[in-house]
């Protein structure tokens, strides 16, 4: 059979930009501090300060706040609490959000009941920043103290089956065969417990509001520090009985978010509310302190037990998760599924558990449950591996999974194999010696260690408008988000690629409710959903071009259909004919419109999402150091490979990348919230004394992006990279520790006196 | 058994209040006169009083470096200073290091090796590694990086972060490429060719 193709053009010159390493779009703007985050927007009359009061105990009641000694100050405007809160919706559901949890969401300042440590029971508002401070910090408020239970691994025995109710949300996979016959008869079989505590977020930003009230009817312009305006928008709405014109939310820039922006959190309750019932601007700012009081990633239980045949072949998988939740929500992640879809086993059995505790309901945080079960899962597969006397690198591609073992359906596309090889080589892998405590350099040991990981590929709806003014400017809006991402430059790189011009002519505007609506900016699907969205858009500029285009005289571009048309360096052309071709440019003079718009909308696919898998995969291979006297770890080498289809940018997916391996090794080797039970309270709630990485720690990191071709995952082949870079990281770490020091710590952070 | 606890100041004084007064700073090469609490820090001094907001607030306790602005050419944390005592000091903030459409070689080389993501932490960090060039004592990879440990940043932009800073300390004659510093042979400049 023969067919013939039209050459595809081959030279491309400014509008190719789609796969290429340009710099942010907004990188002037944020290295010369002209962009404005939430706290930092101007409002059209005077500003009042609001100042949060969070609670010192974790469960109990307030019986009474004095509440007038302190109005007495001058410049103190009002002091809110749950004695003068205004009447409010009345019904759960209308203070869910699109991310939260199955239950009963916190309402801030409702009742006098304490539920969790930090709980804000007051805002004081006040002239001036350093008023609101100090008259916050003279409110003298009573509590009835009752005894709390922040202790999970006292609450085992009352933990039940983790419930549906959290979109997305993913129950344990069915048991397969008999596990505890095969795990009984196999030669070679593990098991192990592993833990971690509570870890916050912490984005460098603290949660922040500006309202700016404009002073007609009650129209606000609401600069929110999130992850999502419409999230924002909606829930605002619902409790304030507000108009879409009313609760305009706006979020430009948002300092990071890592999951804490994905619920609308208390800050910008209170701020509403304030500036609604006293009809004034105001700005109400977290402290630091108080960032560790809305979520956080779960105190975590998990065991593991794994065996093989005499091959190395896995008979035998079973992975249980234990984490608390508050007392009115049930927060779930998917931690245990993961193990499934990586590794076949003929036996399997999975169990998924929460405990109520008197804390605030656990939250997304970067690879939420993947990060916590691909830390377990790959530490005891390397641990297998070495029981069954397998290399490590090998023992994953000798139990590789060619179609997702839970769910039965191909995957879209899986290099994780490539991932293995191409990581492997560039780490020169092949030099390990597997004995533990045989590679030293000087008195350090040497520990070469590998794991893998996987997230979801998937897609949410979303809209984005595009306008190609009069004089060429292509301006494309759609009301996502950018944390840091990379968001403005991947959707201004894919609307120029699109309609064929230059960046310099087309603008990405984002961060306000008045654009298209777009999902949260989490779980990776933002380059996917919002890129169709604006791919979309732009397809549609591009469609009422060409009509234009024929209506000429003489038009070159007569009888081309839209799908034999190519957009390339501001001209229409012919495919079969690129000498065909019309200047964008002179169409839009021909035609004499003003501009020319169009909308663009994508969404999931759910015939595909039936009969596929979709996700994205990495190896990571890691070297460390380790101080044979002291314990102490250095990471001195980290190859990170990474197959997630198409990469709109490798410079900042590269970003993305070391970012999360960053955040694998934070959770290696450093975090943790040290929750003291005695007083139902975090107690390392700063910057000083809740560990994060700083530049020292961070030595050689090698980014490799695996060739992956994928159009069903995503209509525009992106599978997204913001959650996928940090998987395998902490196993990894954990798992080189081991090569090190022939100790296998199965409790993060991975600390010093762990090994001593 | 119930069991009570109250909520209070340590100090137990009334509630007062010192009034404002007048502070004038220095800051990017300009006198502002604004009327402060004298507990009013630099930091906030700077956003909410000058409207400088491109200096950030991270966590307000001297432990992230987000506040970081020059006083005489120095780098400090500006969230631990009160504003009041750096009158008659050269404040320099981000603002008066480059504008968006004008930028310094170190605000440039943050933005060529996308030297930050969500950008909250970066003023902080460009002040500091301005700072550390004016302290001219870090030549090598370990010294900045130990140098420049006092910036926090979340999202983990510090390989590119020490690419940025390596690249100006050597006046562009050296990137690093994945951790390998690599020398680039100097060229005949600019000016000295053309003029």
């Amino acid at each position: 059979m023969s067919q013939t193709i039209a050459t595809p053009p081959t030279v491309r010159l400014d509008s190719d930009v789609l796969g290429k390493p340009i710099s942010r779009t907004d990188g002037p703007a944020k290295v010369s501090g002209a962009a404005k985050y939430a706290a930092e927007f101007g409002v059209t009359g005077p500003l009042w300060y609001g100042y949060i009061v969070s609670s010192p105990i974790a469960k109990g009641k307030i019986t009474k706040i004095h509440a007038d000694e302190v109005l007495a100050i001058p410049g103190v405007q009002h002091i809110f609490s749950h004695e003068n809160v205004p009447s409010l919706a009345w019904f759960d559901r209308n203070y869910k959000d699109d991310v939260a949890p199955g239950g009963s969401p916190f309402r801030p300042l409702h009742e006098p009941e304490i539920l969790f440590s930090l709980q804000p029971v007051a805002l004081v508002v006040a002239d001036t920043f350093e008023l609101a401070r100090y008259a916050a910090s003279v409110l003298r408020i009573e509590y009835d103290v009752e005894k709390h239970n922040t202790d999970l691994e006292a609450s085992i025995g009352e933990a039940y089956d983790a419930p549906r109710g959290k979109t997305g949300f993913m129950p344990p996979p069915k048991p397969k065969g008999d596990m505890d016959k095969a795990y009984q008869e196999a030669p070679h079989k593990i098991a192990g417990e592993y833990i971690h505590r509570a870890q916050h977020q912490n984005p460098m930003e603290m949660f922040a509001t500006t309202v700016d009230w404009l002073g007609d009817g009650k129209k606000m312009k609401i600069y929110d520090k999130t992850q999502g305006a419409p999230n924002v928008q909606q829930y605002l709405m619902k409790i304030f009985s507000l108009s879409t014109d009313e609760a305009r939310v706006i979020s430009k820039f948002t300092g990071g978010g890592f999951g804490s922006g994905l619920r609308p959190q208390y800050q910008v309750f209170l701020a509403v509310m304030a500036a609604l019932e006293l009809k004034h601007s105001i700005r109400v700012v977290m402290t630091r302190t108080q960032m560790f009081s809305f979520g956080h990633r779960p105190h975590t239980l998990q065991k593991l037990r794994l065996a093989t045949d005499d091959l190395g072949q896995i008979q035998a998988l079973e992975h249980k998760a234990l984490h608390e939740t508050s007392q009115f929500e049930n927060y779930t992640e998917t931690i245990v599924n993961w193990a499934g879809v990586l590794y076949p086993s003929p036996n399997t059995n999975f169990d998924y558990q929460l405990a109520k505790l008197d804390v605030y309901s656990p939250l997304d945080m970067r690879a939420p449950g993947a990060a916590t079960g691909s830390f377990a899962l790959e530490s005891a597969i390397d641990e297998m591996a070495y029981a069954a006397n397998v290399d490590p690198l090998d023992f994953r591609l000798r139990n590789y999974s060619y179609e997702d073992p839970i769910e039965n359906k191909p995957f879209t596309s899986k290099r994780l194999d490539d991932c293995l090889h191409e990581g492997a080589a560039r780490f020169g892998w092949d030099q390990r010696n597997p004995e533990p405590r045989s590679m030293r350099d000087g008195n350090q040991l040497v520990g070469w260690g590998v794991a893998a990981g996987c997230w979801d590929a998937s897609m949410q709806k979303a809209a984005a408008k595009a306008v190609l003014s009069a004089d060429g400017h292509l301006t494309v809006s759609s009301a996502t988000n950018d944390q840091g991402a990379g968001t403005y430059v991947i959707m201004t790189q894919m609307a120029a690629q699109t309609l064929g011009l230059p960046m310099k002519q087309v603008t990405f505007n984002l961060g306000d409710t008045n654009m298209p609506a777009a999902p949260v900016q989490g779980g990776s699907w933002t380059a996917n959903s919002v890129g169709a969205a604006v791919k979309d858009a732009c397809q549609g500029i591009g469609k009422k071009l060409l009509k234009l285009a024929q209506k000429m005289d003489n038009s070159p571009l007569a009888g081309v259909d839209f799908e034999d048309a190519q957009f390339v360096d501001g001209y229409i052309r012919a495919n079969e004919d690129i000498t065909r071709s019309v200047a964008i440019a002179d169409i839009l003079a021909a035609s004499g419109e003003e501009k020319i718009e169009a909308d663009g909308k994508a969404g999931p696919n759910p015939i595909n999402m039936l009969k596929y898998s979709m996700h994205s995969h990495n190896a990571v291979f890691v070297e460390v150091k380790v101080d044979e006297d002291l314990g102490t770890i250095h990471v001195t080498r980290v190859v990170n490979a990474v197959a997630a289809g198409r990469i709109m940018n490798p410079k900042t997916a590269r970003s993305q990348v070391l970012g999360g391996t960053v955040w694998g090794l934070s959770m290696a080797l450093m975090e943790e919230t040290y929750l003291n039970n005695e007083l139902g309270r975090f107690m390392n709630h700063n910057y000083a004394e809740y560990h994060i990485p700083v530049n020292a720690d961070i030595h050689k990191i090698d980014v490799i992006f695996v060739e992956e071709q994928d159009d069903i995952a995503s209509p525009i082949g992106v599978k997204g990279v913001g959650e996928i870079g940090m998987l395998g990281v902490a196993a990894a770490i954990a798992n080189a520790v081991y090569h090190a020091t022939g100790k296998r710590v199965r409790e993060l952070p991975l600390t010093s006196d762990k090994l001593l | 058994m119930s069991q009570t606890f109250i909520q209070e100041p340590l100090d137990k004084a009334a509630p007062h209040v010192v009034p404002a007064q007048a502070v004038t700073l220095n800051v990017n090469g300009e006198d502002h006169t604004i009327q402060i609490a004298p507990w009013t820090s630099l930091l906030d001094a700077l956003r909410e009083y000058l409207n400088l907001t491109g200096t950030k607030k991270g966590c307000d306790h001297g432990q992230c470096g987000a506040c970081t602005v020059l006083v005489d050419g120095k780098r400090i944390n500006s969230c631990l200073a009160l504003a009041t005592v750096y009158q008659g000091k050269k404040i320099q903030t981000i603002e008066g290091l480059g504008a968006e459409d004008n930028l310094s070689p170190l605000q440039q080389a943050f933005v060529d090796h996308d030297a930050f993501q969500c950008g909250y932490c970066t003023p902080g960090q460009i002040c500091s590694a301005q700072g550390l060039i004016n302290e001219g004592r870090c030549k090598t990879e370990d010294e900045v990086r130990e140098h420049m440990s006092g910036n926090l940043c979340r999202c983990g932009a510090y390989t590119n972060i020490l690419s940025a800073v390596m690249e100006v300390l050597h006046d562009g004659n050296v990137v690093v490429d994945n951790g390998v510093l690599i020398t680039i042979p100097v060229a005949p400049t600019k000016a000295s060719s053309a003029e």
